[in-house]
């Protein structure tokens, strides 16, 4: 086995020295009734790396990437153009292979890279603080809801009608654990939220995702008021940070809480995960922060330098009193951020943002211009809803034999309100050219003709 | 004229009248280290004796300070949320945590003397 | 005779104790490197973005109206940056990283290779299914490898990493509790667990009860027992346990946490040391969450991500979370809705967005199919034979507390050889980076005083483990004959000396800001 260094001769050399007659010796706490024969397993054997490469290749063929078709799918993963030093930085060994930085004189390098990771995310969210980022956005507005409920020490969560159901259902997840009580607002897609009304003295935040998962952009202020008025914190959630570049900081519209998916900057599609969850918040709050944190300090020399801190708020130390059960980050996902982020810089990401609305502008109105379909979404960053004359879902699996993968079907997210089937969720980005915008208009026009 | 009186958990309390000022023991500061944050109970919320009052941090340790008696939070020592280091500096003076309006005197009679947590400690 | 007196000089330079400070702060291969945001300048940037052809936006008057304030840098500037700093990194590439319960094992770059393949990384989550049937049928695969490996009838694969799944496995066994209509409580822990497990039994709004340990570093049963009744919900037991030491009473302890109608998670961080030679479900075990970056090679990557998939016993299989992969006439089908549900199933919820990560499902079976069953029990074994040969070969010159019999895949030892040198744990472990280690897991598991827990895995070669023996042999003679300069204030020779923890904890700066910069010019 190619990864195994040990030879017949050294186990035989090993059991010696340890004074062991066979391997058996060493395992010999296991109860009898419990060791298996190699035999056992309806699993193979050992396989080169030629086999597996075949294997996994036939399996990978039978898909169809994103990148062998006209793409326009987002709905919480966006598909944009990862520049090719990112991917092989965060291949380097020193980062690909190394355990979390809990001993920072021979770390520094992970260190430095999420204080730089820290500072842009709150740069970018218009936040004081950010953390070292959590597994993804979904479980980072799950997070968020629990901080907003442990500083109020109430009850109530409110979730707007636009928030991605698979947030919404996470957050439920934690929630329920600890007494929350879930307000959810009926969704009305491509109009502005009402929610006012539902916050009361009982309230622990609101959670409004903007762009929301029909693609509107929202502004916050008016939501961080009425939030602010009862004491409730205004916890703003983003599928699509590239929007960032094009639109208000959340932060400077009020928000308390920023949650996350930061998926689009570094990191590719993956089928869901790993994907990186973005978080801040305002200073005040920095020792109710879930995860891990890297802060600046020095070393005995005087030299600055980086460690985790404030690592009593986590399991490892607070065990049960933990603010969270949060280990594991998402660390080279954090670093594929940082680096692409570095490369845009300030202009870049801004051209980028701007493109991305171009395009998506350019496709809503060649889209809507088809008979029968009408643009839900008026304002919009790069992601807006169609009503079709027919169902989304059989629209959407005609467009595939088009080599047109179209948008997320509304009635994927909420199979079961009646009134989404017509509703397509339909996303563009830098990474669609003219052509793919082209082709796009032209196969839809045909399949619902 | 006041009195001063120990926990096992490590707690003081000083009583002067029906007030009793409440920190952590020079012991105690000793063990934890550098003291890196306090968080402190509210002013006006009442405490039972032996129930979760504070919490102390060290780099690498968490730990919660009980109220050795019960009663209600006349004052907090705010100087600690600035400046923790107060804790190791002066940890049964200056780094006292918060007073309380005590509401059975029996529950301070039946702490340590100073010979007697001294001795504890040792043991210990 | 010529004499050519101008060519290099062969002898060496003098040493460099004696030189002065380098002029530019760097040393050698060693650069100090600064932030991000102290380089690069205005209207640089390292991605040629094309300007966006006219059009009307659309944004609805919430434009941003101040800058972000990021740096603009080329492309080989920022390269030159995060290359520099990954050298300030200790790797599994770069040298043994003997930390215990961590298992940093060999990550195959096939692995890599297998992820990148774009029908696995260029897929969207929410494409119609009949587009991913290939994705769907590779998660599938690994969940029959977690199932046959581990003897378990069902698995749900969205937890995104280990603490991840221990909350899933613990919120099925709720949701089981619930089913029943009755009131449990309690959560048994023993106090040699990791933080995790009693942290994440109270977010799942369980009381956490701690079970001691007995003096031979195991779990006591009879204190358990005295614990065991119709309140307590579950057991959270490790095994191989956090001392290195399989339970040798695990059936015992199944059958009694059983009888009482609880459940038993199993903590899977130490399956490195049992895979494909025990499967958990012949010992009783209701829930168990494999971390995928340990025993299966995906990469640590600096702190994630992880994955952590928990497999289920068949009373706990019906509650699993959303989505559940199904297998029907029209091929495998994802189900992410209550909506779509059938048979018994009954899910607590959803743990997260999508399908969990894909990414490290594909490295994972990558590794699987590498090893086949075969090299896996090899690589367990391989494990076991590597600790117990540092064991042995330790044991006389530190102390292991329990180190009588044999250790499982990691080797346990306390600080008493260290008594009354004036070296502790800490400086013993920061020594190692001098000579070139990764400290091993230091002051946990928390029942042995100043512990040390060692766990070599199977990707050492013996040449590599008698190295590190005899580094650490010479460091405990060292400590004990009383020469303390190499361990007072170590590291000396790692790219940063002690950091002062202390200050960063007490005023916490977690991000860098300009007038800092400006504060530092006056």
């Amino acid at each position: 086995m190619r990864y195994l260094p040990l030879t017949h001769d050294d186990r035989t050399a090993m059991l010696a020295r340890i004074g062991a007659k066979s391997i058996n010796d060493l395992f010999v706490d296991v109860p009898s009734a419990a060791v298996i024969d190699r035999g056992r397993f309806a699993l193979p054997d050992g396989q080169g790396e030629l086999e597996v490469e075949r294997h996994l290749s036939r399996l990978a063929a039978k898909n169809l990437s994103a990148g062998s078709a006209a793409f326009f799918c987002g709905s919480g993963a966006y598909r944009h153009h990862v520049p090719a030093s990112v991917d092989h930085l965060i291949q380097r060994s020193e980062f690909l292979t190394s355990y979390t930085p809990y001993q920072p004189e021979i770390s520094q390098g992970t260190l430095q890279y999420l204080f730089e990771f820290q500072t842009q995310v709150a740069m970018l969210t218009g936040m004081e603080v950010a953390n070292a980022s959590l597994y993804d956005g979904s479980t980072a507005t799950a997070e968020a809801v629990e901080m907003a409920r442990r500083i109020t020490r109430r009850a109530k969560v409110v979730l707007c009608g636009g928030l991605h159901p698979h947030y919404s259902a996470t957050i439920s997840t934690l929630a329920k654990l600890s007494g929350g009580e879930i307000i959810a607002v009926p969704r009305r897609p491509g109009e502005r939220e009402e929610l006012a009304h539902l916050i009361d003295g009982e309230t622990a935040c609101v959670v409004v995702q903007s762009p929301d998962v029909f693609g509107l952009l929202h502004d916050l202020r008016p939501l961080a008021e009425a939030a602010h008025a009862k004491g409730a914190l205004l916890i703003a959630v983003m599928n699509e940070v590239v929007s960032l570049g094009l639109i208000e900081a959340p932060g400077a519209m009020g928000a308390d809480i920023v949650a996350a998916e930061g998926q689009s900057i570094g990191n590719g599609l993956n089928f869901g995960g790993p994907y990186v969850g973005l978080f801040a918040t305002r200073e005040k709050f920095l020792r109710q922060i879930p995860g891990r944190l890297a802060g600046e300090t020095v070393d005995a020399a005087g030299r600055r330098g980086y460690v985790l801190t404030l690592s009593t708020r986590e399991q490892h130390i607070r065990r049960e009193k933990a603010t969270s059960n949060i280990c594991t980050n998402s660390g080279l996902c954090a670093l594929a951020f940082t680096i692409h982020l570095s490369l845009l810089g300030e202009e870049g990401f801004a051209r980028l943002a701007r493109l991305n609305h171009a395009r998506a502008v350019l496709l809503a109105e060649r889209l809507s211009a088809i008979r029968g379909v009408e643009l839900v979404t008026q304002t919009f960053f790069n992601e807006f809803t169609l009503r079709l004359p027919r169902p989304a879902k059989v629209v959407i699996d005609a467009l595939v034999e088009q080599n047109v993968l179209g948008g997320v079907p509304a009635s994927r997210l909420f199979p079961d309100d009646s009134a989404a089937q017509s509703l397509l969720i339909v996303a563009a980005t830098e990474t669609n050219s003219t052509d793919d915008i082209d082709s796009y208009a032209r196969a839809l026009a045909k399949v619902l003709s | 004229m006041s009195e001063t009186r120990f926990s096992k958990d490590h707690e003081w309390v000083r009583l002067e009248g029906d007030i009793a000022t409440v920190g952590i023991t020079r012991h105690a500061a000793e063990q934890l280290g550098d003291v890196v944050f306090v968080e402190l109970p509210e002013v006006g919320r009442n405490l039972t004796a032996h129930g979760e009052a504070a919490v102390v941090e060290s780099v690498k340790a968490a730990s919660d300070v009980f109220a050795p008696v019960g009663g209600k939070v006349q004052e907090i020592n705010g100087a600690l949320t600035d400046d923790p280091a107060g804790v190791n500096a002066d940890p049964e003076g200056a780094g006292w945590f918060f007073k309380l309006k005590i509401a059975d005197r029996s529950e301070f009679e039946g702490l340590m003397r100073q010979g007697d947590y001294d001795a504890f400690v040792k043991e210990a | 005779m010529t004499m050519n007196n101008q060519g290099r000089p062969t002898t060496a330079g003098i040493s460099g104790a004696t030189l002065p400070p380098t002029l530019s702060g760097d040393h050698g291969l060693d650069h100090e490197e600064k932030l991000i945001f102290e380089l690069g300048r205005d209207g640089m940037c390292g991605v040629d973005v094309p300007e966006a052809p006219a059009h009307t936006a659309r944004l609805g008057g919430i434009e941003r109206r101040r800058k972000i304030g990021l740096p603009g840098l080329s492309e080989p500037e920022v390269v030159r940056h995060y290359v520099r700093l990954s050298r300030n990194n200790y790797a599994i590439d770069t040298g043994l990283y003997p930390l215990g319960s961590c298992t940093m094992k060999h990550n195959p770059r096939l692995n890599e290779k297998m992820a990148r393949l774009p029908g696995f990384s260029d897929l969207h989550p929410l494409q119609p299914q009949q587009t991913v049937q290939g994705a769907l049928q590779l998660i599938q695969e690994l969940m029959h490898w977690l199932m046959e490996l581990t003897g378990m009838p069902a698995v749900a694969m969205s937890p995104k990493a280990g603490a991840h799944g221990e909350l899933c496995g613990m919120l099925a066994i709720k949701a089981a509790i619930a089913a029943r209509a009755e009131h449990r409580p309690r959560v048994l822990v023993p106090e040699s667990a990791h933080g995790t497990n009693p942290a994440t039994a109270a977010f799942a709004g369980f009381r956490v009860d701690q079970i001691p340990a007995t003096g031979d570093g195991h779990v006591n049963i009879e204190a358990l027992r005295a614990k065991l009744d119709t309140d307590v919900a579950a057991i959270m037991l490790t095994n191989p346990n956090t001392c290195g030491l399989f339970e040798r009473r695990i059936l015992e302890v199944a059958e009694a946490v059983h009888q009482v109608g609880a459940f038993f998670y199993c903590d899977g961080a130490n399956f490195n040391a049992i895979a494909g030679r025990v499967r958990p479900g012949d010992l009783g075990v209701d829930a168990m969450h494999i971390n995928l970056h340990k025993t299966f090679s995906t990469p640590h990557g600096g702190g994630g991500p992880g994955a952590g998939p928990v497999v289920l016993s068949k009373a706990l299989a019906p509650f699993a979370p959303l989505p559940l992969l199904v297998s029907d006439a029209h091929g495998l089908r994802l189900i992410e809705d209550r909506s779509a549900l059938s048979g018994d199933s009954d899910p607590f919820g959803r743990m997260c967005a999508f399908h969990g990560q894909m990414g490290m499902f594909v490295r994972a079976l990558s590794y699987m199919l590498s090893h086949g069953a075969d090299g896996i029990r090899q690589a367990s074994e391989d494990a076991v034979l590597s600790a117990n040969y540092v064991l042995s070969s330790l044991k006389d010159v530190m102390t292991a507390p329990f180190g009588e019999g044999p250790c499982m895949h990691e080797a346990l030892f306390d600080d008493s050889f260290l008594n009354d040198t004036g070296v502790t744990t800490l400086d013993f472990a920061k020594a190692m980076i001098d000579e070139g280690y990764h400290p091993m897991t230091m002051y946990f598991p928390l029942v042995v005083h100043g512990a040390m827990l060692i766990e070599p895995t199977e990707s050492e070669s013996k040449e590599s483990l008698d190295r590190f023996v005899a580094v650490l042999r010479g460091l405990a003679e060292e400590a004990k004959a009383g020469r303390l300069e190499r361990f007072a204030g170590a590291p000396h020779y790692a790219p940063r000396q002690r950091l002062d923890e202390t200050a960063a904890a007490r005023k916490p700066v977690l991000r860098w800001t300009e007038t800092k910069i400006a504060e530092a010019a006056e």
